[in-house]
């Protein structure tokens, strides 16, 4: 049996254009480590669903003060552009199309959750298919584990917080459930994946 | 994409391209991951194994047209929904308003009639609504006639009260209301100025010249050709100076007509017309 390629050859394989992420209870936490740690050098859109009650108004770059990337609430029909943060709007799902269009909706809440992260990583695996990253962060309910396993569907690849090392072990372990191909992995190995991964492909390209 | 995903965006084309056709329903520049999302609802609640299938029952029954639309056209609104618009409505539109000896008001996707109903109670608080006729239109014959009714289910009342409050209401929301069963039944004279009708921003024209145009969380559903005509249709129906209301995350930043409108209120996505 071959060994399983690493994080990092999976990510250049991949060739990953976006990288969606999904959290609830604790998710807010995982990203205030995780942001920060994106390379400034990141040349593909990060697109974010984070479950948060309907009436909060959030100056985002103030909850991620740390973040080198520029970050913004999403607007309806926006480009997300390469290297930026767009994270959802309160009481709005984020859906995402080819050519990294945004779209906003207010259909149901799915899994009693709107924003809901099923509803952006499915939208997100149609668009990008194999070349899609989805990670699924903390929480304490179900949302994301029929889209991890969308996005496993559509070729795409599946990270996922290490349920023993998330302050919310549901939304992990129901992800890796739905999408076993999926990686369990610590923030830092996630971190370390991806600098390596960007810097190395800057390097490649000799700039 | 996987051969079923391929097969999907096909029948999708299909799908719509058959609603068009047959019913004159244009819904052909939606926004694609919404669609997608909601025609799958539908195909598990039709029991259909594909949107082929779908197409073929509802081609030939035209019965089963209204459930059909009501997948495609879900909208939820609430009265009085994100308040802080209707706060600036009564700040920074209504003086203008005010200088008008009569008023017409375009709710553009006025669904169940959440929006009219919400600016008719501005607009008596203000001693405008006497004044004004209020259009209010959808694609949804379905959905306009909820709308006509204006009775809403009981559960919500508490939130729309809420919602009142803090939009800066007058009185006290059940004023408005009387509660009946498990309903509240908003008053008929709030309907006397209200004309509900039927009218599709993708395939017909402008119909009357007014002076404020709602279209609060409809654009989002569609792609960026239809937003545009819609606004386009906007743009042709407002008196100068006119003002168009768009919904909290929605912007004209990305429409072509973007260069007709001046922004009055960021953070409300208030625009008048120049």
């Amino acid at each position: 049996m071959t060994p399983r390629e690493s994080p990092l050859e999976e990510l250049r394989r991949h060739d990953v254009r976006a990288i969606v992420m999904g959290g609830s209870a604790g998710g807010i936490d995982a990203l205030r480590v995780l942001l920060p740690l994106l390379p400034a050098t990141l040349d593909v859109p990060v697109l974010v669903v984070l479950h948060v009650a309907a009436d909060t108004t959030h100056a985002w770059a103030s909850v991620f003060p740390q973040c080198r990337l520029p970050i913004r609430e999403a607007e309806d029909k926006q480009i997300a552009e390469p290297g930026s943060v767009t994270i959802a709007p309160p009481a709005y799902h984020l859906l995402v199309d080819d050519g990294s269009r945004l779209a906003l909706s207010i259909d149901e809440p799915v899994n009693l959750s709107r924003p809901s992260i099923d509803v952006l990583f499915e939208s997100a695996a149609w668009a990008y298919r194999d070349h899609l990253l989805a990670v699924l962060l903390s929480g304490a309910n179900a949302d994301g584990a029929a889209g991890l396993a969308a996005v496993v569907r559509a070729g795409g690849l599946a990270w996922v917080q290490s349920p023993e090392t998330a302050l919310m072990p549901v939304m992990p372990r129901a992800g890796l459930h739905a999408a076993p191909p999926a990686r369990a992995m610590t923030l830092a190995q996630m971190v370390e994946a991806l600098q390596t991964w960007q810097t190395r492909e800057r390097y490649a390209r000799g700039s | 994409m996987t051969k079923e995903q391929e097969l999907f965006e096909v029948e999708i084309d299909l799908f719509l391209e058959a609603l068009y056709r047959g019913y004159r329903h244009d819904f052909r520049h939606y926004t694609r991951p919404t669609l997608r999302r909601r025609l799958t609802q539908a195909l598990g609640a039709f029991g259909c194994e594909s949107l082929s299938v779908l197409q073929h029952r509802v081609l030939r029954d035209a019965t089963l047209l209204a459930s059909v639309l009501s997948f495609l056209t879900v909208q939820v609104s609430d009265l009085f929904r994100d308040p802080a618009f209707y706060k600036e409505l009564r700040a920074v539109v209504v003086p203008v308003l005010r200088t008008y000896p009569s008023l017409k008001v375009w709710v553009a996707g006025c669904s169940t009639g959440e929006e009219a109903y919400s600016l008719a109670i501005l607009l008596e608080e203000e001693g405008l609504l006497q004044r004004t006729i209020l259009y209010a239109t959808d694609v949804s014959s379905e959905a306009l006639r909820a709308a006509e009714l204006g009775v809403y289910k009981i559960e919500r009342a508490k939130e729309f009260s809420r919602n009142y409050e803090r939009a800066g209401g007058h009185r006290a929301l059940s004023d408005y209301y009387t509660a009946a069963y498990d309903g509240i039944v908003l008053d008929r004279r709030l309907r006397a100025n209200i004309v509900f009708s039927d009218h599709s921003l993708a395939t017909d024209s402008v119909f009357a010249e007014v002076h404020l145009v709602t279209c609060r969380n409809v654009l989002i559903y569609f792609d960026v050709s239809l937003r545009d005509r819609a606004v386009g249709l906007f743009r042709e129906s407002l008196v100068r100076k006119g003002f168009l209301a768009l919904g909290a995350k929605e912007s004209l930043s990305t429409s072509v007509h973007a260069g007709s409108f001046t922004e009055v209120d960021r953070a409300n996505r208030i625009y008048e017309r120049l």
